[in-house]
């Protein structure tokens, strides 16, 4: 009688499990991909894989929650390859224990060792640097350092985006990790004074203050002007791009502050064999400069070149403190965010 | 065997005793607030560091910022949906019949995408500011002074536009049913409409305001995008830097769950005001036949502009930002992709308007036949997800199915050998279970506005005749709720058709809505790509609108 009911559930659960979705997501042919990034823009790269490889892939663009789905998901989980940007979000999915490590002599002959993780939990693809952007017109100074920002000869002429931004926590981060939490609070609180307006609105928001005139010095990634340059469907933003300068701060001293994007094998990848293709795949310099040409990023490769756009704006020599030193002071930045009431 | 009996008699009792509204009640509200209890379990598994460390910071700021904006929707979204319903229902001036239904236009924009058309057409680069330029000569951006929509002034301001019809839509509906016995009290009395307004109309109107305004202040707690895009710092902005920056996901629920307290304080205290009043209709609406007044001159005038101004802005601005960027597109812009994803949205978006409008009724109904104080609370618990974000009632659904789903799966690998995948959160299934635990709070609101307005004389008299309560739900009840229920329905189904965040967390592969689809292109702050889609997402939440307004105009001439 017992079993007789078992197995009535079973015939029903599996026949719920054929109609809903394939009971396993191992599919020889097939790799699946949990992604941070925007599909459009990684599509090019990925038709270039499944060009090569004969390999098809599918793509779940996802936003915040992707460790604890990953986590609920278990054993079952259909991901093998997440796709990321920022640090502190390649971090959460090592810290997660949600990925696995790779070992693969190609990769690691591409990604030089500061852009990845030492145990093979995650890899760095792209880099974007966070830099000055200044009028053109208002603006006379050709160079730059992050500690001048906090200078008040800028009184209420910086504009920046949220503070809490996973792309300004990982600067303040920088900041924190190259001359200590003391002195980055004291900085931070210089910066907030010399802003313009309340951070609102994304990066390009801020390129347009200075297209305005609200501000003369905004804070930004590259790749957003090479977006702007490159915008067909809304040319008003070439002017704002065209208004602006890009100062690569600390060319001298450190560094500019670099975030990564990147890449991990999860941890109950159906898929393993042809997630692995992918990763070494997406490490060539080939397809790093494929990507960087649609993302406007420096790749990380050193074989591989940026795109003439992104190399328009100059030479970029990046701080080489190891990223992962930076992420480390990821929540201390938070929580020096919220103590000087930089969003105020 | 002692055990199993004990409880079947137990069950037979409550279904003999009539127990079984309030036993079923609890059953579904259990299965609604589920994601509630995750988040409560989540939020035990850590410790009090993130809200500590926050509480001295930002916390006192963001509570402040979240309590002005409250405060500022209810005035102006209330004023709004108030003003309108008033105008349209007793008075008469040009253009009354195209605004009855043009005034829930603004319902069908997303508040993502009012924040952000609002922010482009208001921008120093958007039409407005360049008119202001050229007529003033100026150049740069400190020449003039130009308010800041990217504030909490401008929240308030996109928020109210896009979700005032809430509150027009409850008001009207009382109004319609009871505003015109009002009205004539009032003019037999010798009161002026201003005053009959203020001193009938409106205390009569209380408790369809105060719905209309909480699922406002609802909406307004839950959102993060259009938050996020016009820097106005709430409590919601806080639990997704804990979040997401400080990796605190348990912090996050401990402040999510503060927010919901809050949020029932706030509904309890409205209760509380209006705890002696009972609003029930004794007559039949169809007998009260009223001619609605005239206005002429200035009067007429200053009432068409009153109702024009909320729809122009609402509805008008979104549009012809949109229709510009799709005009932009139109030779690219339609794909496959495109269309598949609508006809995704609307299938989901209608089963889940069918499941949570049939909960609600049963909720609703289960209250009124054994209204004790406990059904009552399993109710409230039920509908008060619709104040927290979607992603975080997303998480606290994900994390419970998807364990049931690995369960099952290694029960049946232990017996069977058979792996059954991610049984639920594999398939839609889990989004359509977040929509309707998302929005119940909009479908119960309206339907127990609904039964409220049916005297319970009815109930008795029905019993008198033998009529069990199925039957007198099904013959006599249900009839009557129709309005409310067709207004439920749309309602919901316009909801989820909008719904982004929680889809964006459990959607599985191969499932794509139209929001998700506009998110794919506006996530780097490229919307002008989704101009189409949102268009398009736009224009089929019209359609249930202007239903919406036929099953009114039905229901009242």
């Amino acid at each position: 009688m017992k079993s007789t009911i078992r197995w009535a559930i079973a015939a029903v659960l599996i026949g719920i499990s054929t109609i809903t979705a394939s009971p396993t997501f191992a599919n020889n042919n097939q790799v699946n991909i949990y992604s941070y990034r925007q599909p459009e823009l990684i599509a090019p790269v990925l038709n270039a894989f499944t060009e090569e490889t004969g390999i098809e892939t599918r793509v779940l663009n996802l936003r915040d929650g992707m460790v604890e789905r990953l986590k609920a998901e278990g054993i079952n989980s259909p991901a093998d390859v997440i796709l990321t940007v920022d640090i502190g979000r390649l971090m959460d999915i090592k810290d997660g224990g949600v990925t696995q490590p790779v070992s693969s002599t190609k990769i690691n002959a591409n990604i030089p060792e500061h852009y990845r993780d030492p145990d093979g939990n995650w890899f760095g693809l792209t880099l974007r640097a966070r830099v000055v952007l200044a009028s053109k017109e208002r603006v006379e100074q050709d160079s730059i350092t992050y500690a001048e920002l906090a200078d008040p000869k800028w009184n209420e002429r910086i504009c920046i985006r949220s503070g809490q931004h996973p792309y300004n926590i990982a600067l303040i981060a920088s900041i924190i990790a190259n001359e200590g939490e003391e002195r980055a609070k004291e900085w931070l609180i210089g910066l907030k004074n010399n802003l313009a307006r309340s951070p609102v609105g994304n990066d390009r928001a801020q390129v347009q203050g200075i297209f305005s005139g609200e501000c003369d010095l905004a804070i930004g990634y590259t790749y957003y002007m090479g977006l702007m340059r490159t915008n067909k469907n809304n040319p008003e933003q070439k002017d704002w791009e065209a208004s602006v300068k890009v100062l690569f701060p600390d060319q001298n001293g450190r560094g500019t502050h670099v975030n990564v994007s990147g890449m991990a094998m999860a941890k109950n990848a159906p898929n393993q064999q042809n997630a692995l293709a992918l990763m070494e795949f997406l490490s060539s310099p080939k397809a790093q400069e494929i990507y960087a040409e649609q993302v406007f990023e420096y790749p990380i490769s050193p074989d591989a070149q940026p795109s003439e756009i992104t190399k328009s704006y100059g030479e970029l020599v990046a701080d080489t403190l190891p990223i992962v030193e930076i992420a480390r002071w990821r929540a201390a930045a938070s929580l020096l965010v919220d103590q000087v009431g930089f969003n105020d | 065997m002692a055990k199993p009996t004990a409880k079947s008699t137990k069950t037979t009792a409550i279904l003999k005793n009539g127990r079984w509204p309030a036993f079923g009640a609890g059953l579904v509200a259990l299965l609604v607030g589920m994601p509630i209890i995750s988040l409560i379990v989540m939020a035990a598994g850590g410790d009090l560091q993130s809200l500590i460390a926050l509480s001295s910071t930002v916390l006192p700021k963001a509570a402040w910022t979240t309590l002005l904006l409250l405060i500022g929707l209810a005035i102006i979204a209330g004023s709004i949906g108030a003003i309108s319903a008033w105008l349209t229902c007793f008075f008469e001036f040009p253009g009354r019949k195209i605004f009855t239904w043009a005034l829930m236009l603004p319902l069908a924009v997303p508040t993502y995408i009012s924040a952000y058309t609002f922010t482009e057409f208001f921008t120093f680069t958007g039409p407005v500011q360049s008119l202001v330029r050229q007529i003033g000569g100026f150049g740069s951006a400190r020449e003039y002074w130009f308010p800041e929509i990217r504030s909490l002034g401008g929240a308030v301001l996109v928020l109210s536009l896009v979700l005032y019809p809430y509150v027009y839509l409850s008001v009207r509906a009382l109004f319609v049913v009871q505003g015109r016995r009002g009205i004539e009290a009032g003019v037999m009395l010798g009161a002026n409409q201003l005053r009959i307004l203020t001193s009938i109309l409106l205390p009569l109107a209380r408790p369809a305001l105060a719905l209309g305004i909480i699922l406002v202040m609802m909406e307004a707690i839950n959102d993060i995008g259009a938050m996020e895009y016009l820097g106005v710092q709430t409590l919601t902005f806080s639990i997704f830097s804990i979040w997401v920056n400080q990796g605190d996901a348990a912090g996050s629920a401990q402040l999510a769950l503060v927010l919901l307290f809050l949020m029932l304080t706030l509904i309890g205290f409205e209760r509380w005001i209006r705890r002696k009043q009972r609003f029930n209709d004794t007559r039949q609406s169809s007998q009260l036949l009223f001619e609605r007044i005239k206005l002429s001159g200035w009067k007429a005038f200053g009432a068409t502009i009153l109702c024009l101004v909320p729809v122009g802005l609402g509805f008008g601005v979104p549009f012809i930002i949109l229709g510009n960027y799709a005009s932009r597109y139109l030779t690219s812009g339609f794909s496959q992709r495109m269309i598949e994803a609508l006809t995704t949205s609307i299938i989901l978006a209608a089963i889940a308007a069918l499941i949570t409008v049939v909960l609600a009724v049963f909720l609703s109904y289960a209250v009124r036949i054994r209204g004790t104080k406990f059904t009552g609370f399993m109710v409230r618990f039920a509908s008060v997800g619709y104040a927290l974000p979607g992603t975080i009632i997303a998480l606290g659904i994900f994390l419970p199915i998807a364990n049931f789903d690995n369960f099952v799966d290694a029960y049946m690998r232990q017996w069977f050998g058979i792996s059954t995948g991610l049984l639920i959160t594999g398939s839609g299934a889990t989004l359509i279970y977040a929509y309707v635990v998302r929005f119940m709070a909009v479908a119960e609101g309206s339907i127990d506005a609904g039964f409220k307005k049916i005297s319970p004389n009815l109930d008795d008299a029905a019993k008198c005749f033998g009529y069990s309560r199925w039957q007198t739900l099904r013959i006599i009840l249900l009839p009557l709720l129709k309005p409310a229920i067709i207004t439920a329905a749309l309602l919901v189904f316009i909801d989820s058709l909008k719904e982004l965040s929680a889809t964006l967390m459990l959607r599985p592969f191969g499932i794509e809505t139209t929001a998700i689809y506009i998110h794919d292109l506006a996530s780097r702050g490229r919307i002008e790509q989704a101009g189409i889609a949102s268009l398009l997402l736009v224009l089929v939440g019209i359609i249930p609108v202007i239903i919406l307004s036929r099953s009114m105009a039905s229901d009242k001439d």
